[in-house]
């Protein structure tokens, strides 16, 4: 989360930020946006897990996972405010993508180098 | 001891300390569940089959919307510290902490439902599959005396077990089994197979974060409420980064919901 502008001062000495000024219901209003979002997302994500057969395993779920992208960049954006933060926060996220890519990558990498049948 | 910058953004990094911090934790758990979905991976590619249909997905559901509530909750807790209106953060706040409760007492319900739910190998080399409806007085496995009976059903082939989402009107009925038949008999724990295992990992991990996270809320909204009055700057900024970790453990769910109930 980042900076809240108020249009009021707070009743017990809060914070004053600069920039532009945002009430508290128009801060609900973007939120129910975002939750319209997020719900539309799992619907959407449902409604691809239960298409027809002649639609592939893989095709679903890079569609899926396409959807939880989105729908997780939704929240991080806005919820978190990663959308406007500071360059501090996303030299720290640059390092946690570049590690997460790599361990995700190392893992696709020995897809083909792993013993099968782990299920007992 | 004044603890520096808890307010302040510190001249160098651009923020206070406390919100590096989180996001140095949040970082580390990334990895954490990044290593466990990595290990869902290579379970799932190297499994000789895979459940499908196993987990309900309306409850799934309920809980990400649950979960999607408590975020906008939890945001706007910190909003309405931030503008001042300490009567709002104290309402959203407690909206957040039930929507938590709510979260874990869904897992719950879905965690028991897997308990009392059997697989039965029986002697004639057919499978006994379905939720306990009891067990008989004198009912010991080892001995071989009593009867167990399950709602559920009676199959050929263990694989009809498994794809439980290509059948349709699957019928299920009362089913009691004498113990002098039983090979095996197994409940839906995580000792069951690897989709069970990965998944009470998964899902017991998030929902301890969960849990942690509603205790800190829970101080945050009772008790350490207090500090609002002395210290509101320090206190809101306490509530953003509680929401942070709030928010990551939403993220977290975005991810577990499609891998665990919809692949």
């Amino acid at each position: 989360m980042s900076e809240l502008k108020t249009t009021r001062a707070p009743s017990a000495g809060g914070t004053e930020s600069h920039g532009h000024a945002v009430d508290l219901n128009n801060y609900i209003r973007t939120c129910a946006y975002v939750f319209a979002a997020v719900i539309l997302a799992t619907a959407l994500m449902i409604w691809i897990s239960f298409l027809p057969e002649h639609y592939t395993w893989a095709l679903k779920v890079t569609l899926i996972l396409a959807v939880a992208c989105a729908n997780a960049f939704v929240v991080a954006g806005f919820l978190m405010h990663l959308i406007s933060e500071k360059k501090m926060i996303y030299t720290l996220l640059a390092f946690t993508v570049f590690f997460f890519a790599g361990l995700m990558g190392l893992t696709l990498y020995a897809l083909q180098d792993f013993p099968t049948g782990t299920t007992h | 001891m004044e603890i520096p910058y808890t307010v302040q953004a510190r001249p160098d990094t651009g923020i206070y300390n406390a919100k590096v911090g989180i996001w140095l934790f949040l970082a580390s758990e990334v990895m954490l569940f990044g290593g466990l979905f990595s290990a869902y991976v290579l379970l799932r590619v190297g499994a000789d089959r895979w459940p499908h249909g196993w987990l309900d997905v309306r409850f799934g559901t309920l809980n990400t919307i649950i979960l999607a509530l408590s975020a906008i909750t939890t945001l706007l807790a910190w909003a309405a510290c931030k503008v001042g209106q300490f009567g709002k953060f104290k309402f959203f706040h407690a909206c957040t902490l039930l929507l938590a409760l709510s979260f874990l007492s869904v897992k719950m319900y879905e965690y028991h439902d897997k308990w009392i739910h059997y697989e039965i190998t029986l002697a004639d080399g057919t499978f006994a599959d379905g939720h306990l409806v009891e067990k008989s007085a004198d009912f010991d496995l080892a001995k071989k005396t009593g009867t167990v009976t399950l709602h559920g059903r009676i199959v050929n082939d263990e694989n009809l077990l498994y794809d439980l989402r290509s059948q349709k009107d699957i019928k299920l009925d009362e089913v009691t089994v004498p113990a002098a038949n039983i090979v095996k008999m197994e409940n839906y724990g995580p000792w069951h197979n690897t989709f069970l295992a990965i998944y009470f990992t998964l899902t017991g991990l998030h929902a301890l974060h969960i849990l942690g996270g509603s205790i800190v809320i829970g101080y945050l909204w009772g008790p350490g409420s207090k500090m609002y009055k002395k210290k509101p700057e320090q206190f809101t900024n306490r509530i953003e980064v509680s929401g942070l970790f709030w928010h990551f453990v939403d993220l977290v769910w975005i991810f577990l919901f499609p891998v665990l109930y919809l692949t």
